[in-house]
């Protein structure tokens, strides 16, 4: 009885592996790595990468400026409806990210909620790349609070009480003592909002447009590319394929590390009085 | 003169505690059960907890006055306070967590003797340097009153009778108006010049252990101070003495007086065995069987059935005592306090 439901567990462990795998190293077979490399210097894609690294890093440091301190609360204080403001910051991670469009043009767009208003200051938003770093936003946010609210909370709320009853103002508590010890949560849940932002395509293909050099991030080229010329999507699609691998390497190293220094320190024999 | 005043009222989950309290330049420990509101004290002076109705002052300066609207943030107080498992920033070496709040570690450091260790980190440190770096950091921004929650748990036995006499000298040094919580009597006693019983948010007495341990305000602080509380019943008998009734059949006499239901208060120190029913001036003598022998240093706690007894490890040698076998309890009349009974709620 127990060999069969062995053989059975391992089959289905090498179907799902290798239906994962198989699309990854196709993108590697089908196109040897000079070809790769060659295709990554065309122009829509030298375009559409400086687009999503600018983008990309606006964004994300919005959502680091913003979202740290708003974790740091949410993680801290408990009010009457704290649960609920927990609930809809992660409703977008649910959302279809053409819904996320949608909705932005429903704020920002011409006639949206804040048009006339955006329009009489004479800002524009939908297809620029203001639309894109808000899509970007948008869609990576959820992920860093989560990781974020998660990390503040393990911080033991004591050393938070040992450190105002050594004078530190809460401003200083929180760069000295909360901000160093999430550190390794807030760096983990930064990398993934980072992928995910990244990776951003349907949100902006709605909000935002793909005009190449304006609002065409790399996602929106392997789009637009995929059709004419099939090699170049192939290589852009292996540039991610590396940069998320190089992303999710980090995470484990660092969680490894981690684990190694906490293994160290609890069982190290301690210099005894 | 440092000086600390406190007078909380503060609802917690089961009870509201209300509490008054001064001390002087002094060591006041509180002891009580576990979840009898003892941290709430100390978190309530240090302001990170806020009382309903109540002020907090020291050395006529007010950190809070629920009447006047005053409630200072616990950063602008002066407490030291030395946390339960002592609260060490693991993220900071030995002199870093110390000089946290300002001013110098050095010295600290070399007065707690732990100047060799500034670099380490607190998870490379034993208990009893944890609790000296928690010591040195709560000391360093020279503090008008120390606050130290249960600051000899976290140690094993062995190092806590050396430490305990460390702390006592560094207390008596400090002179400062020091609040001690403990759930421990002997640590209490050893550390304090006063001790306060907390139950239940109330604090049943405020003395110094001497006068806890002689004359216990009821039978919980006895039991508190590591008495035998034994209920049953007393009434008085011929010979001026009272009579009191226990376990059945059991019967004691007592010079204190009591009628009815009643509490018999007797201290294991108090109660010496014996192989034979002595002929001796003692008028007490209860039979028993031994349940367990625990040594405790250089005295051995022997439990009867009815109460405990606490003799020389030499005593209980020579007589050569063994778990299952019986003796013979004996404690004097004298000894023998009773106290009203309706103490157990």
């Amino acid at each position: 009885m127990r060999a069969p439901f062995a053989a059975l567990l391992a089959l289905a462990t090498a179907i799902a592996l290798a239906f994962l795998l198989l699309p990854i190293a196709a993108i590697f077979l089908r196109v040897p790595p000079g070809d790769l490399l060659g295709a990554l210097g065309h122009r829509a894609t030298r375009d559409a990468l400086v687009v999503s690294l600018e983008t990309s890093a606006i964004a994300h440091a919005a959502v680091l400026i913003v979202g740290t301190p708003a974790a740091y609360l949410l993680a801290r204080r408990r009010f009457r409806g704290r649960s609920v403001v927990l609930t809809l910051i992660e409703l977008p991670l649910v959302l279809p990210p053409a819904v996320a469009g949608i909705a932005l043009l429903a704020a920002f767009g011409r006639a949206g909620l804040l048009g006339g208003e955006l329009h009489a200051l004479g800002v524009q938003i939908p297809f620029t790349q203001a639309a894109v770093i808000l899509a970007v936003a948008f869609v990576e946010s959820p992920f860093y609070f989560r990781g974020a609210i998660a990390a503040f909370e393990a911080v033991d709320g004591t050393l938070v009480d040992a450190a105002r009853t050594l004078g530190a103002t809460p401003g200083r508590v929180f760069l000295r003592v909360a901000l160093p010890l999430a550190a390794g949560g807030l760096g983990a849940a930064s990398a993934l909002a980072l992928a995910r932002g990244l990776g951003e395509f349907g949100a902006t293909i709605i909000f935002a447009g793909s005009l190449q050099g304006v609002t065409q991030t790399l996602p929106l080229a392997i789009y637009a590319q995929f059709e004419q010329d099939f090699d170049t999507a192939l290589a852009i699609s292996a540039l991610f394929i590396a940069v998320g691998a190089l992303l999710l390497v980090t995470l484990k190293l660092y969680g490894w590390l981690r684990f190694a220094s906490i293994f160290r320190s609890r069982f190290a024999p301690s210099t005894s009085s | 003169m440092a000086s600390l005043r406190i007078d909380l009222s503060l609802p917690l989950r089961a009870f509201d505690l209300e509490l008054a309290l001064e001390a002087g330049p002094e060591t006041v420990a509180l002891v009580g059960p576990s979840g009898s509101g003892k941290t709430s004290v100390l978190r309530a002076i240090a302001g990170l907890v806020r009382p309903a109705r109540g002020t907090v002052a020291c050395s006529g300066d007010v950190w809070f006055d629920s009447a006047a609207g005053i409630d200072r943030r616990p950063e602008d107080r002066s407490v030291g306070f030395v946390f339960q498992e002592y609260a060490l920033f693991p993220h900071l070496s030995v002199d870093r967590n110390v000089s946290f709040g300002g001013g110098r570690s050095d010295e600290l450091l070399r007065r707690l003797r732990i100047e060799h260790l500034a670099r380490a980190k607190p998870s490379e440190l034993s208990g009893g340097e944890r609790q000296r770096v928690a010591l040195a950091r709560a000391l360093a921004r020279e503090p008008r009153v120390l606050l130290l929650d249960e600051p000899m748990a976290a140690l094993d036995p062995h190092t806590r009778g050396k430490v305990r006499a460390e702390l006592h000298d560094l207390l008596r040094e400090l002179a400062l108006p020091a609040l001690l919580v403990t759930h421990d009597f002997e640590d209490a006693a050893a550390l304090a010049d006063r001790v306060g019983v907390l139950v239940e948010g109330r604090l049943r007495q405020v003395g110094a252990p001497a006068e806890l341990l002689g004359s216990p305000a009821d039978p919980y602080v006895a039991e508190f101070a590591g008495a035998n509380v034994i209920d049953g019943i007393a009434e008085s008998s011929r010979d001026g003495l009272t009579r009191f009734r226990f376990d059945g059949e059991r019967v004691v006499y007592s010079t204190d007086a009591a009628r009815g239901r009643a509490a018999l208060v007797l201290y294991p120190w108090d109660v010496s065995l014996a192989r034979l029913r002595a002929d001796d001036s003692a008028l007490n003598h209860l039979e028993g069987e031994i349940l367990s022998l625990v040594q405790v240093g250089n005295r051995v706690r022997v439990r009867l059935p009815f109460l405990t007894a606490e003799i020389t490890a030499a005593s209980a040698e020579r007589l050569a005592l063994r778990p299952g076998e019986a003796v013979v309890a004996s404690f004097k009349a004298t000894q023998a306090r009773l106290l009203p009974s309706d103490w157990r709620g």
